[in-house]
Formats: structure tokens, C-alpha cells, sequence
């Protein structure tokens, strides 16, 4: 492999990953506030193709993207709406949801299957797309990865560097707290999760207008990411940079599934394409590991140098989810 | 609870009106006709005896799926995975049929025990999820989902490479076993009483287990109030991973007929989404085993009844789980109503 196709690979995995980060973002801001939105799948898949006829009607992608988004914030207010007014299980709702949302998806979008629609085109940004290996890599991508490039450092500027983000981190973890120091959580929570919402939409459009431009219904290969999406916000354990990162490593061993075939004819390309699911249960298993009680209970029984090695590994790669997630907010 | 039914009755009325409401205006809305479209579903369902086998047969799974994932809601867990504990039994059974074709073994037996490696197979299936949720801090709905992945990577990988067709391998499945290798069908319906007494002999297990035994009793005391329970002396842990093998067997056996007595080989698609479709039927139903035969039935019937939409009205047939997302979705709200609206009388 040459350096330069190695270079565009690389380029496409980054390109590739943008609809993931603005997933885990938009989730990664829902369960800060407290709140899981657990219908990604079915909000992805129905902004992707509702983004698309959008796009396909009125010859405006930028209508399309804004269309997503839509989608995205209405599907969220319904989990808000039963989760924070009406206290029900935000699971629940979230995973009704995903599936409603994923059929109805298919449902609508099929006078659209297979029709030639708008697709973003490659921006390249002067002088910077000049640049040796890092001009390639980082400045001759489309508006959208640019933008998803953008959403990581603001959305972790938000959350850890500003005072609106401190009160969010405030509601998802001490509601009472956060409640008496004059937030008005459940008002908050339905921002966030909207909000957010409207991120996880994002993606949709990203995948049917940029990355994998179209709609093929079923064969769409959209389905599961959604999911992906919310293991990758565990894994990022609720921090948008570390969450970054994962959506990255999950894009990169995708394409490797891809550039290793002609490699490893002995696998079949379906297995490849999955390779990274028992990847990622491996890693939700070492960051949620050190949660377990009897690890607690093993490193106590071990001599003093020894634990304190393994405590730190453990600390290290470990995430706890925000104490007050799903739980709904009650003034006393 | 017992002084509020009648007013259940009615939120429940509300929300099916409703959903079928949201159904036809979505109808409507692509200029289809609403009252064509439930007809198409109603006959394509019920409209002779060789469709209403073929809603049996998708009963079948889907009952079996909703029994096992009772014990786990019973047992506070959302038991995601369930989707592939269908597959892997599908998967065992298969195997084990693969393994006894040749013998001298009557094919009585031999059907006996590929369903019975199917249940295994499911159980531990979904042991992996519990020990993953249990022993590594893994929530079960994560893990659950990576599991259900890789389940469906592993059978497309057996029926494009070790039990490939001779020739070239295709998404049509492995080599159908030869016919006296298959559970008995039902004169020349394709439903098999066999199968069909599975999933009731599976329905009414769970409804003892859970109403009428101690074990279903500390079941859903560790459901209910896991820390509680802990303190009472039950060991929460262990109770969590039967619910977890119970769940899985009755999920494998899900996939054990659907190998048994429909395909008679591996497909792709073998579970066909049940597992989820289960996860549908048991919040419908709000936990409760009673309701679990009809409401399953009438899913069924659904799905059975659409499959001619394509056809005669040129829509998709993924109408019939925009009906049922919606229906869930209206009778999860309409609960969520009730209570805001008893809370706010009593205080």
C-alpha cells in the first residue's frame, strides 16, 4: 500500500466517523443531564431517509440536514416528555422507539429506494489542504466533517469548561443539588435531551447525504449503528473527547475489516463488518469492570504494592454513568 | 391497583384507538386507504386456514421469546440479548442435527436432541450476558446488544464457510435436512402441533413459575428491590442468572423450531427479529403472563397479515411494526397519564 492511499483511507475513516460523533455527543449530552435516549437506532435510520426525501424534494441538503435535526428533536421530546413529565421507563420508551422510528423509516422511505439524490461535496480549505500528510488527513473533507471535528472540542468545552455545563453535569449526577443551588432540572433535562436529540438527527443525514449518500431502505446497512453509537458513548464514558476517540477506533477497525479482506479470503466480508462488536463488549467489560463488587473485594485481599497497581489500571479505564441517570427529578 | 382496573380499561381503549388513529393518518398521509389496508391485514391473517397456520408458526417463537423474557423483567433485568439466544439455539440445533444426520439414531431422537441442544444453547447464550452484567459491571442491555451482533456474524460466517452448500454458499441457508428429520406438520398446513405445544407447555411453565412458586416469588422480590432483596437474605446474584438461563433456554427452544419445524436448515435470518418483537409483546402486556397468548397472537397475525401489503398496495410491509411500535408507545403514554392523573387526585 502506498503512503498515499494509506493517506485517503485514513482521511475517509475520519469522514467516515463524522454521523457516530455527532451521535455520541448528542447522547453523551442526553445522559449528562439524566436522561437515556435509547431510540438512536430508529431516530438514525428516520432521520437518515426523511433527511434524504428532504433533500431529494426540495434540491436543498442543507434543508435535508436541517430536516434530520428536526427529527432527531421530536423523537427526543417524546422520550423526554414520558420520561421527565410522566415518569415513565426511559428504556422503554427509548427502545419503542428505536424500532417504531426504524420501521416507519422503511415504511416511508420506500418510494425512495435507490433514486439518485444530493450528496455534500468535498470542501478542501485553502492553504491548509496544502499542507504534507496533515492537509490530506484533516482539510479536504465536506462541510459536515468539519463541523463534527468543531462538535467534539465544544461540546467538551461545554460540558467541562463553562458554567452552564457545570450545572449539567450538577443535574445528571445531584438533582437535589443542583435544584437548590436555582437550576430548574426537569426544564434543563428537556433541553439537553432535545438538544441532543437533534445531534443523534444530525447523523442520519450525515450517513444518507455524505458518507454513504442515499437510501436503499433494508440494505441501507444503517441499522446497528444507533446502537453502536450508544456503546461507544459508554465507552467514552461520557466525556465527547474520549467518546471521539472511540467513534474513531470503531471507523478505523471497519475500514481495516474492508482493506484486510483481499487479505483473509477465508472470512467472509460479514464477519469482518461485525469484527468490532466483540471488541467493543471487551472494552465496556474493562471500563465497567472495576464497578464490579467482587473486583473490590479481590484487590483488598491483595498484598498493598500489588493492589495499588491494579486499583490505579482500574481506575484509569474505568466510567460510572451519571449517579442520577434515568431516574426521574421530584421537588420534595 | 385492584380499584383502578375499570379506569386501566379505559386509558387502554384510549391508546389503541389512538394508535390506530396515528396508523391511518400515516396511511392517509401516503394516499393509501387506512380501512383497505387493516382489511388486507385482517385477511391476510385470518382469512383462511393455510394463512392462520402461518400465523401459528410465527406464535410460535414469539410466545416462547415473550415467556422467557417475563422471568427476566420479573427479575428487573432488560434482557436485550434475547434477539441472540434465539440465534444461538438455532445455531446448536443445527449443529447437533449436523452431527447425527448420518448415525443410525431414529430421527425421533434425533429431533429430541437438537431441540433439547437448542435450549442449551440459548441458556448459555444468555449466560454470557449474565456473567458479563454479574461478575464485569456490564449492563445487560450493552452487552445484550454486542452479543446479538455477534451471534449473527457467527451464523453467517458457518453458512458461507464450514457448512457452506456444496458448490457456492448463498444467503438461502445451509442444505435442508431431509424431511423425516423435521418436527411433524400439522395434515398439510406448515404449522407443527409439536411446536405450537412447545410454546403453550413454555407459556404455562412461566405463569406457575412466576404466580405460583417461591422461586417466582424471590424473583421478583430481587426484581423489585434488588437491595432489599439482598438484605432479606436472597442471594440476588444467583437469582439473577437463573432468570438469565430461564430466559435463554426458552429463547433457544424459540430457535431450536424455528430450525425444527419451519426451515429445516441455518438461514441468515433465522430469528427474524422475535426476540425484539418479544420485548414488545411482554411491556404490552405489562409483565403479565395471562395476556401473553393473545397478545402475541395478535402480533403474529400482524406480521403474517402485512406480507401481502407490498403486493396488493404497493407499501411496505414494515406497516405492520410501525403498528406495533406505535400501539406500545400509546399504551406506555396513556399509563404514564394515568398515574400523573391518580398522583394528582390523592394529593
Amino acid at each position: 500500500m502506498t503512503q498515499e492511499t494509506l493517506l485517503i483511507g485514513l482521511a475517509g475513516v475520519l469522514a467516515s466517523a463524522s454521523p457516530l460523533i455527532f451521535a455520541v455527543i448528542g447522547e453523551t449530552l442526553s445522559e449528562r443531564a439524566g436522561v437515556i435516549n435509547l431510540s438512536m437506532n430508529g431516530t438514525i435510520l428516520l432521520a437518515a431517509m426523511g433527511g434524504f426525501a428532504v433533500a431529494y424534494n426540495t434540491n436543498s441538503i442543507l434543508l435535508g440536514f436541517l430536516a434530520g435535526m428536526l427529527i432527531g428533536a421530536l423523537v427526543a421530546l417524546i422520550v423526554a416528555f414520558a420520561g421527565i413529565t410522566l415518569q415513565q421507563s426511559q428504556v422503554a420508551v427509548g427502545f419503542v422507539l428505536a424500532l417504531t422510528c426504524r420501521d416507519l423509516s422503511y415504511f416511508l422511505g420506500n418510494p425512495y429506494m435507490g433514486l439518485p439524490g444530493p450528496r455534500l461535496q468535498a470542501v478542501p480549505i485553502p492553504v491548509l489542504s496544502s499542507l504534507p500528510l496533515v492537509g490530506r488527513l484533516f482539510f479536504q473533507h465536506d462541510v459536515i466533517t468539519y463541523i463534527s471535528f468543531a462538535a467534539i472540542f465544544l461540546a467538551w468545552a461545554w460540558i467541562f469548561h463553562t458554567r452552564p455545563g457545570l450545572m449539567l453535569q450538577g443535574i445528571g449526577e445531584k438533582p437535589a443539588a443542583a435544584y437548590i443551588r436555582g437550576a430548574n432540572v426537569n426544564l434543563m433535562r428537556y433541553v439537553y435531551t432535545v438538544v441532543g436529540g437533534a445531534l443523534i438527527g444530525l447523523a442520519g443525514p450525515s450517513f444518507s447525504l455524505a458518507t454513504r449518500a442515499g437510501w436503499m431502505g433494508t440494505i441501507s446497512g444503517l441499522d446497528g449503528f444507533g446502537w453502536i453509537a450508544l456503546s461507544i458513548t459508554i465507552f467514552g464514558g461520557w466525556n465527547p473527547l474520549r467518546g471521539a476517540f472511540g467513534a474513531y477506533l470503531f471507523a478505523l477497525l471497519q475500514w481495516l475489516g474492508l482493506v484486510l479482506q483481499p487479505v483473509l479470503t477465508q472470512v467472509p466480508s460479514q464477519v469482518l463488518q461485525v469484527a468490532p462488536f466483540p471488541l467493543m463488549i471487551l472494552t465496556l467489560l474493562f471500563v465497567n469492570i472495576g464497578n464490579a463488587e467482587w473486583v473490590e473485594r479481590t484487590l483488598a485481599a491483595m498484598p498493598d504494592s500489588v493492589r495499588r497497581v491494579f486499583a490505579k489500571l482500574l481506575r484509569a479505564m474505568r466510567t460510572s454513568p451519571p449517579a442520577a441517570l434515568g431516574v426521574p427529578f421530584e421537588r420534595e | 391497583m385492584i380499584k383502578g382496573r375499570f379506569g386501566n380499561i379505559i386509558y387502554q381503549l384510549a391508546a389503541l384507538g389512538l394508535s390506530f388513529g396515528v396508523v391511518s393518518l400515516i396511511l392517509i398521509a401516503v394516499g393509501a386507504s387506512p380501512v383497505e389496508a387493516f382489511r388486507n391485514i385482517f385477511t391476510g391473517s385470518f382469512g383462511s386456514m393455510r394463512k392462520f397456520a402461518e400465523v401459528l408458526v410465527a406464535f410460535v417463537p414469539l410466545l416462547l421469546v415473550t415467556a422467557g423474557l417475563l422471568v427476566t423483567f420479573a427479575a428487573g433485568l432488560w434482557n436485550i440479548g434475547v434477539e441472540g439466544q434465539v440465534v444461538l439455539g438455532a445455531i446448536v440445533t443445527t449443529w447437533v442435527y449436523r452431527l447425527f444426520l448420518d448415525s443410525s439414531l431414529p430421527p425421533a431422537f434425533v429431533i429430541f436432541l437438537a431441540i433439547l441442544g437448542g435450549i442449551i444453547g440459548g441458556a448459555l447464550w444468555a449466560a454470557l450476558a449474565g456473567v458479563l452484567k454479574v461478575f464485569g459491571g456490564v449492563n445487560e442491555i450493552f452487552g445484550g446488544l454486542g452479543l446479538n451482533f455477534v451471534a449473527t456474524a457467527l451464523t453467517i460466517y458457518l453458512i458461507f464457510g464450514p457448512w457452506k452448500r456444496p458448490g457456492v454458499a448463498s444467503m438461502s441457508g445451509t442444505v435442508p435436512f431431509p424431511d423425516e428429520f423435521s418436527l411433524p406438520l400439522w395434515a398439510d398446513l406448515r404449522i407443527s402441533p409439536w411446536a405450537l405445544g412447545v410454546a403453550l407447555i413454555g407459556i404455562v411453565f412461566v405463569y406457575f413459575l412466576l404466580q405460583g412458586t417461591y422461586f417466582g416469588l424471590r424473583l421478583k422480590a430481587v426484581g423489585k428491590n434488588f437491595r432489599a432483596a439482598y438484605l432479606l437474605g436472597i442471594p440476588t446474584w444467583q437469582y439473577s442468572m437463573y432468570s438469565f438461563l430461564i430466559c435463554g433456554a426458552l429463547a433457544g427452544a424459540a430457535g431450536a423450531m424455528q430450525v425444527a419445524a419451519v426451515y429445516h436448515r441455518l438461514i441468515p435470518s433465522i430469528s427474524s427479529g422475535y426476540g425484539y418483537l418479544g420485548l414488545m409483546v411482554a411491556m404490552l402486556v405489562n409483565y403479565q403472563a395471562v395476556w401473553a397468548v393473545p397478545v402475541a397472537l395478535f402480533f403474529a397475525a400482524l406480521n403474517i397479515g402485512s406480507i401481502q401489503l407490498p403486493i396488493l398496495m404497493k407499501l411496505d410491509s414494515s406497516l405492520s411494526g410501525v403498528l406495533q411500535g406505535v400501539l406500545v408507545l400509546f399504551v406506555l403514554l396513556a399509563e404514564g397519564v394515568r398515574q400523573k392523573f391518580e398522583r394528582r387526585v390523592q394529593s
